[in-house]
């Protein structure tokens, strides 16, 4: 959809610049009191590390961020593989029963989070299950595996299925098959996956709360804290770091690949 | 061998070799690429299907001394009798409709501009819009806190612009509708664009080129055009803002106690399991009014695009 501008001075750049400054205004302030020497929020006293020493040396926290880091390299390792296996015998499946099951796969998806809590909750209470790490691992790949799945299973309708059959009969084994032609051909659709798998367990508030018992991630921690200090900052600030190399490195591996390629042809 | 079949016909043994003999037999390749999907299959059976019912199960009967299960509405009747129920009700559908509407009114203009822009900028603009999401959505809500605060910087810039005396937002609506505003805003412009970034040009050229105003084809072209879109952002806003615990506990200072707080004061706090599970159908019960309205009119686009 395009319309040619017909105005000479345009509203909407100061409008689109408006948004952008009310989307990252409350990052900025949250960046930049994580340097105030002071615990004040309005002036800036002087530039100090001292609440990223104070962060360093809260045992909590420190426990906090080790449990979310743990929980999410589990849950996305299980999620990634398992999802993308599933992703592959659903491709083969027949239309009925993949409709369904993808259907079934939404469920958690679509669901408010703090339903999918509760239905957990009640599972692990129901099963005598004690709530700590373990109930937390499984609550956490049942919300991300679905996402795997929605975003392994387009790629692999692309893939060409004649690559697949020649493979198998030319003598491949299944498991050989997927593990030489077919997981090679979605490489990088798994890889997107595995970072959401990531980002979708490390920033999970709702659902850890109702399923970990004791244990306490990022959120919880927040959560439950009494007093807000600004060595809350000083971790925004090293979670924002991250996000951001994160973000420009991906992107710059985008555009060399693009750019590679361009060379090929 | 043939003994035990004769003995029991129609019994376990026949049925079980049946099977048996059914996972031994020699795969197909095809078979056993099937066969990758059990452990999700198992997942899905045990950590969503099973849970589900569960609730439906502790919502529809009451614990007794006896082990007896009771069948009752009286978890629901609870609900609708709750002493403030009508105060959560009405701030949960108030606070989630003001975030929905808000929200739309922000987000469809921005979706709108930017499909102006070249293909690049798009992107970019998207990026920059959904990138905050990935920031703990307790930290941006904490940071909304800092800055709403009596001390925060919107006071200091208030008192210093106008010499006005600090306010203390947090605890009102507009700091509560803020904050959610502020975490759903991606999930409103992402559907929205998709949409418009959808439409064929030539039908907004044709509209023009035919006479009618850039306000008319808006209204009668674009606008229709793009409310699955619309839709699909309101589905995303409206529930999770009415369920979040998030905003309330820390915009609200106390003052707010949506449904979400409501179930999760039953549950974690006063162990009222069958209570808490009714609540929650009845929000599934209102998910899915919503999502067979919006496939309706997503059925009622497709119809007429049809003709």
């Amino acid at each position: 959809m395009k319309i040619k501008k017909t105005r000479k001075f345009n509203f909407s750049v100061i409008y689109v610049i408006l948004v952008l400054i009310f989307c990252y205004a409350p990052i900025l302030s949250l960046v930049i009191f994580s340097f105030n020497s002071d615990r004040s929020l309005t002036n800036f006293q002087s530039f100090s590390f001292i609440w990223y020493d104070k962060l360093f040396n809260d045992g909590q926290v420190m426990t906090a961020v080790l449990n979310t880091i743990f929980v999410a390299v589990v849950a996305t390792l299980v999620s990634t593989v398992l999802g993308t296996l599933a992703a592959i015998a659903i491709s083969r499946m027949k239309k009925v029963m993949r409709d369904g099951l993808l259907n079934l796969n939404n469920l958690p998806m679509i669901n408010p989070e703090i339903v999918t809590a509760v239905s957990l909750l009640l599972l692990f209470l129901s099963l005598g299950i004690g709530q700590g790490y373990l109930t937390m691992i499984l609550a956490h790949i049942t919300f991300t595996i679905p996402y795997v799945i929605v975003t392994v299973y387009p790629k692999l309708r692309e893939m060409d299925e004649n690559m697949v059959e020649a493979s198998l009969d030319l003598g491949a084994t299944p498991l050989g098959t997927i593990w030489h032609i077919i997981i090679p051909n979605i490489k990088t659709v798994i890889i997107s996956a595995a970072s959401l798998c990531f980002t979708l367990s490390f920033d999970d508030f709702v659902i850890s709360y109702f399923t970990a018992g004791t244990v306490n991630n990022i959120s919880i921690y927040l959560y439950t804290l009494r007093r807000l200090e600004p060595t809350i900052n000083a971790l925004s600030t090293i979670i924002i770091t991250g996000i951001i190399i994160v973000l420009v490195l991906s992107n710059t591996i985008k555009h060399k690949k693009v750019n590679d390629n361009e060379d090929e042809d | 061998m043939i003994g035990t079949v004769k003995k029991a016909p129609g019994g376990r043994s026949p049925l079980l070799k049946q099977i048996k003999a059914y996972i031994k037999r020699p795969k197909t390749a095809l078979e056993r690429f099937k066969l990758l999907g059990i452990p999700y299959y198992l997942i899905l059976l045990v950590l969503v299907i099973i849970p589900m019912i569960l609730i439906l199960f502790y919502a529809i009967t009451t614990p007794n001394k006896d082990d007896a299960i009771l069948l009752t509405l009286n978890n629901f009747i609870a609900f609708f009798q709750e002493e403030g129920f009508v105060g959560v009700l009405w701030d949960s559908i108030r606070i989630s409709g003001i975030t929905t509407i808000v929200t739309l009114l922000i987000a469809y203009p921005l979706a709108y501009i930017i499909c102006d822009y070249k293909l690049k900028k798009q992107a970019l603009i998207i990026l920059l819009v959904s990138a905050p999401m990935w920031v703990n959505m307790l930290l941006r809500t904490i940071a909304w806190k800092q800055i709403l605060s009596t001390a925060g910087p919107l006071n200091a810039a208030l008192g210093w612009l106008f010499g006005m005396e600090p306010i203390n937002f947090l605890g009102t609506d507009f700091a509560v509708v803020l904050g959610m505003v502020y975490i759903f805003l991606p999930f409103m412009v992402i559907p929205i664009y998709n949409n418009l970034s959808k439409i064929d040009n030539r039908l907004i050229e044709a509209s023009l080129d035919l006479g009618a105003s850039r306000k008319y084809t808006f209204f009668k072209v674009t606008l229709p055009l793009s409310l699955p879109g619309v839709l699909s952002g309101v589905t995303m806003v409206l529930l999770p803002s009415a369920t979040t615990l998030v905003v309330p506990r820390f915009l609200g200072e106390g003052r707010y106690f949506l449904i979400g707080n409501l179930i999760e004061q039953k549950f974690l706090k006063s162990g009222l399991w069958n209570y808490g599970a009714a609540i929650s159908i009845i929000l599934v019960v209102v998910l899915f009014i919503i999502l067979f309205l919006t496939k309706k009119v997503d059925r009622f686009h497709k119809d007429e695009e049809d003709d």
